[in-house]
């Protein structure tokens, strides 16, 4: 449906996306995954004929958006990162727009008000645009990209900027989206990708590093090297103890969470499953663990994880298992160093982000 | 086309641009009308007419300043954009819109025209050949407006950079006096609005003169598409 052939692009001399390759399946939803600053909107904006690739080609449902833009563009819905919204239009007036723009000939008043409902924003469709909140703009932005059902719908980081009852909504949407059309979507918050997509691409610094990796689809736990744990008792005793379990390496942080319990952060070496010594240890000494967590790495861990397979990537080699990972793991320290660097402010913000959206996940189960 | 056609139309009139447009139009030419034909007893509307031109020529950046930069500024060019449309649509419907817009005002002419129909018989062909001449010349100004709506994004450098590029044109005839090499000084002065639009105040239509302001026209809607095109090839 979305043929992404070798693209690239240069912004002033410099290289923005460095051949970008990729095809979307029919009924796919691909997430695109990146830090800010990945590349993900320039790629996006290159598949919908926004903007122009340097070289390469997109083909969409075998139009080329540069040669046949007209019909290519037809076929795609989008919403930009920010919602090509008309402040002083009302929710109507600029729907009404948005579907004489696109050139939909479907019964037009049936079809705003089914996106409406859809979406969720019938409750405001008389209001000027400008006066609504955030989560609704960004609602009426998606709704515009729906407009006309078009095969291919592409959402630059929808959920951004909606509270988490709302994001659960988009996400569902998103999803039953795929049986009728061909999704791409970007964030930068791993647990999302993970929610929605049937297949991944992860974007750094203009390169797709890794198509579809398997670990990301079944979770990341196992690129973790951390565990929370919080135990009942004297926290003397329970460090000398857990320091004696085979494979932990120090413990990081303690926290009192009341009473006698307090809460420790232990790396341990990767590939080591800690979990039932420390529980055998702290039981024999009649410490009850109270909670007890792999901490998911963040974004930023799995990037890293990622980048340093980049090669193998390239070489068609994408699907790699854990094992082969932690081989790998040591040659890289030292793209390490310099990835952490450049993304040490991005770090901490997509943390915190990711550390959010977390809590909302649970909240969907639920309800 | 018409679907940007019709949403610069409704917003125009959504927001007070459209308004403030016609009604300061209507005041100064409301002004003029009384001044040199209802009170001064003459039939000729070519006083009324002078004046408007001036005033049209710092009227027009209020209907072009937004046009293209605000798309820009508001990212809304995405939406255009990726839409199954051509650029020469996009600029074509913003185009007519502020036409209408102008001709809306500039219609109030014709209409003093009537109303000295009412006391004597007016002469028609001078009053048709002025509105025929302003109507091209602002027809001129919108296209050049548009062109350098479409070249930033800020609405103040927009208005602005449209104000210096009409004193100019207004100023040509001025300009070109200054030049004394013989072929500067004809290029120059054939560039000058005002000599190609006096023809049009004497009743006179005259092939070349249309010929001209199409051209204008043309060459910076032309240009504005170029300039909308750049940008994605960036």
């Amino acid at each position: 449906m979305i043929e992404v052939k070798k693209i690239e692009k240069y912004y002033a001399g410099k290289k923005a996306l460095d051949e970008i390759n990729f095809t979307v399946n029919e009924g796919e939803i691909l997430g695109f995954l990146g830090p800010n600053g990945a590349g993900k909107s320039t790629t996006m904006n290159i598949i919908t004929g926004y903007i122009a690739p340097t070289k390469g080609t997109v083909l969409i449902d075998g139009f080329d958006i540069i040669r046949e833009p007209k019909k290519a563009k037809s076929r795609i819905g989008y919403l930009p990162e920010q919602p090509p919204l008309y402040m002083d239009m009302t929710v109507k007036g600029y729907l009404n727009f948005m579907y004489d723009l696109k050139k939909v000939r479907l019964n037009k008043q049936q079809h705003i008000n089914e996106i409406c409902e859809k979406v969720g924003i019938l409750d405001v469709y008389n209001r000027t645009i400008k006066k609504l909140s955030k989560g609704y703009k960004q609602r009426i932005g998606i709704a515009q990209a729906l407009i006309g059902y078009p095969p291919v719908i592409i959402l630059d980081e929808p959920t951004v900027g909606l509270d988490p009852k709302q994001i659960i909504s988009v996400r569902n949407l998103i999803k039953s989206l795929s049986k009728n059309h061909t999704v791409i979507f970007s964030s930068h918050i791993l647990s999302e990708v993970q929610a929605v997509c049937s297949r991944i691409l992860v974007i750094n610094k203009g390169r797709i590093v890794a198509d579809n990796p398997a670990e990301l689809l079944s979770g990341t736990s196992h690129m973790s090297d951390k565990i929370v744990a919080q135990v009942d008792g004297d926290t003397q005793k329970v460090q000398e103890i857990i320091k004696e379990v085979q494979g932990v390496i120090e413990i990081n942080d303690i926290s009192h969470k009341g009473d006698n319990i307090y809460e420790y952060i232990i790396t341990f070496e990767k590939g080591f499953d800690i979990r039932r010594g420390m529980f055998k240890a702290l039981a024999q000494n009649d410490m009850p663990i109270i909670k007890f967590d792999i901490m998911e790495p963040s974004l930023e861990d799995v990037f890293i994880e990622l980048t340093s397979r980049q090669d193998n990537v390239i070489n068609g080699e994408c699907n790699e298992t854990a094992e082969d990972l932690q081989g790998s793991q040591e040659e890289s320290l030292n793209d390490k160093e310099v990835l952490n660097d450049d993304n040490a402010d991005e770090s901490l913000e997509n943390t915190a982000e990711n550390t959010s959206v977390q809590r909302s996940d649970s909240n969907d189960s639920d309800i | 086309m018409i679907a940007i056609f019709k949403k610069e139309m409704s917003s125009y009139f959504n927001s007070i641009v459209g308004y403030i447009f016609i009604a300061v139009l209507y005041l100064f030419s409301g002004i003029f009308f009384w001044a040199t034909s209802l009170f001064s007893d003459s039939a000729s509307l070519n006083g009324v007419f002078a004046n408007l031109l001036m005033i049209t020529v710092f009227l027009m950046p209020i209907l072009t300043m937004r046009l293209i930069s605000e798309e820009k500024r508001a990212k809304t060019d995405q939406a255009l954009f990726t839409a199954p449309i051509s650029s020469w649509s996009i600029v074509l419907g913003k185009y007519f819109s502020a036409l209408a817009v102008y001709t809306v005002g500039i219609g109030i002419t014709l209409v003093y025209g009537i109303i000295i129909a009412y006391y004597t018989v007016p002469n028609w062909i001078e009053i048709v050949g002025n509105f025929v001449g302003l109507f091209l010349m602002g027809a001129a100004l919108i296209a050049v407006g548009i062109f350098l709506s479409s070249l930033t994004e800020s609405q103040v450098v927009s208005a602005i950079s449209s104000y210096a590029v009409s004193l100019l044109i207004l100023l040509m005839d001025g300009i070109a006096g200054f030049f004394t090499d013989k072929t500067l000084h004809e290029i120059i002065s054939y560039l000058s609005f005002s000599k190609h639009y006096k023809s049009f105040t004497l009743g006179l239509i005259n092939v070349a003169d249309i010929v001209f302001f199409l051209s204008v026209c043309l060459l910076f809607l032309f240009l504005t598409t170029r300039v909308l095109e750049k940008k994605r090839w960036n």
